[in-house]
């Protein structure tokens, strides 16, 4: 690692380390992008992918996000847009977990589905896609389902969970598994124009609370569904959340839900 | 005894965001959300003056009532 390390050292360009010199040491050392961002991060060199990052976010930080791992329940609307800006950010490891494939009727708002991807899986267009704009974030795609009796094994060493299902029953699985496993989990839902957030830590019940008068089925998403708009505001407060909650730094949405309304542009706080 | 409705996202729709309302005393969420032609099963989140109620509470005079819909899309 001696030898990599100078390698990195004699090529860093104006205090930062160049993705070229991370992509060649790659190569010439026969290490995967991965571990040429962990020597780096652990030396203290910035890579260059992050240099708009440095005042809100240190290298030590970066380097907290690149050993974290994110685990994103959901590869649609909204987790698109959240795997997206989790591997932007540098979060370096993401677990995509969903079924389904991509159909035609995901084109108008999921970021992943383009017409090569329809009648593939969207973990596999997920792992494509983060491999194209950040080859040292390792993704793990999980074409399942999330259910009750695989929620301990998809999470383990998770350090947040992201809700972004749509389906409500599951959602109350999902809220319980990381309830019981201790791990943080930031909730998001969507319908049309409208989208909520909050963030549960273990031991809260703010979801629980919030679908406290849920019988059967879907949401208002069923009548409106969902424009290309939405999912990108409510993903991106989601990632917001969870880059505060592995930095430990900020006001989380805690115990509070955001509403957000895109045809009124009104925003409103319910406290639980 | 008179109560303020509030309205939030498609709740909106063809009805209004805030409206006074003249009401029985004893009157509770349940029955204005049937006059507003909402069902039980659209219903999320219900408060009365901010707090979190379930649809069998009673309003009381100078009571604000706001009902937001159930979201759960992703």
């Amino acid at each position: 690692m001696d030898r990599v390390l100078a390698y990195l050292m004699e090529r860093m360009k104006d205090g930062l380390l160049p993705w070229t010199v991370q992509n060649s040491a790659a190569s010439t050392f026969g290490l995967s992008h991965a571990q040429i961002e962990a020597l780096a991060l652990q030396h203290h060199l910035p890579p260059a992918r992050y240099q708009r990052n440095r005042t809100m976010i240190s290298l030590a930080e970066q380097s907290l996000l690149f050993q974290s791992h994110v685990a994103v329940v959901g590869c649609g609307g909204l987790g698109g847009y959240v795997i997206e800006e989790l591997a932007r950010l540098g979060v370096g490891r993401i677990s995509a977990i969903d079924p389904d494939i991509f159909e035609e009727h995901n084109l108008n708002r999921q970021l992943l589905a383009t017409p090569d991807t329809l009648g593939k899986p969207k973990v596999a267009a997920a792992l494509a896609r983060v491999n194209q704009i950040n080859p040292a974030v390792t993704l793990s795609p999980i074409q399942e389902a999330f259910c009750s009796s695989n929620g301990r094994e998809l999470f383990a060493g998770a350090t947040v969970v992201v809700d972004a299902l749509d389906s409500i029953a599951t959602r109350l699985d999902l809220v319980k598994i990381c309830t019981e496993m201790k791990i943080p989990l930031v909730y998001g839902a969507i319908g049309g124009w409208f989208g909520q957030v909050a963030t549960q830590l273990p031991g809260d019940t703010t979801v629980q609370d919030i679908y406290r008068n849920w019988v059967a089925g879907k949401g208002i998403e069923k009548e409106l569904g969902n424009p290309s708009f939405t999912p990108a505001v409510v993903a991106s407060l989601q990632v917001a959340e969870v880059c505060k909650l592995i930095l430990g730094k900020g006001e989380l949405l805690r115990k509070r839900k955001l509403c957000i309304d895109l045809l009124d542009m009104e925003i409103h706080e319910i406290t639980f | 005894m008179k109560i303020t409705v509030k309205l939030f996202a498609s709740f909106r729709d063809n009805r209004f965001k805030i409206a006074e309302q003249e009401r029985s005393e004893g009157t509770d969420c349940r029955k204005i959300m049937l006059d507003l032609g909402l069902t039980e099963e659209e219903m999320g989140i219900v408060l009365i003056n901010s707090r979190h109620v379930s649809l069998d509470q009673v309003l009381q005079d100078g009571d604000t009532l706001a009902m937001f819909p159930l979201v759960g899309g992703g």
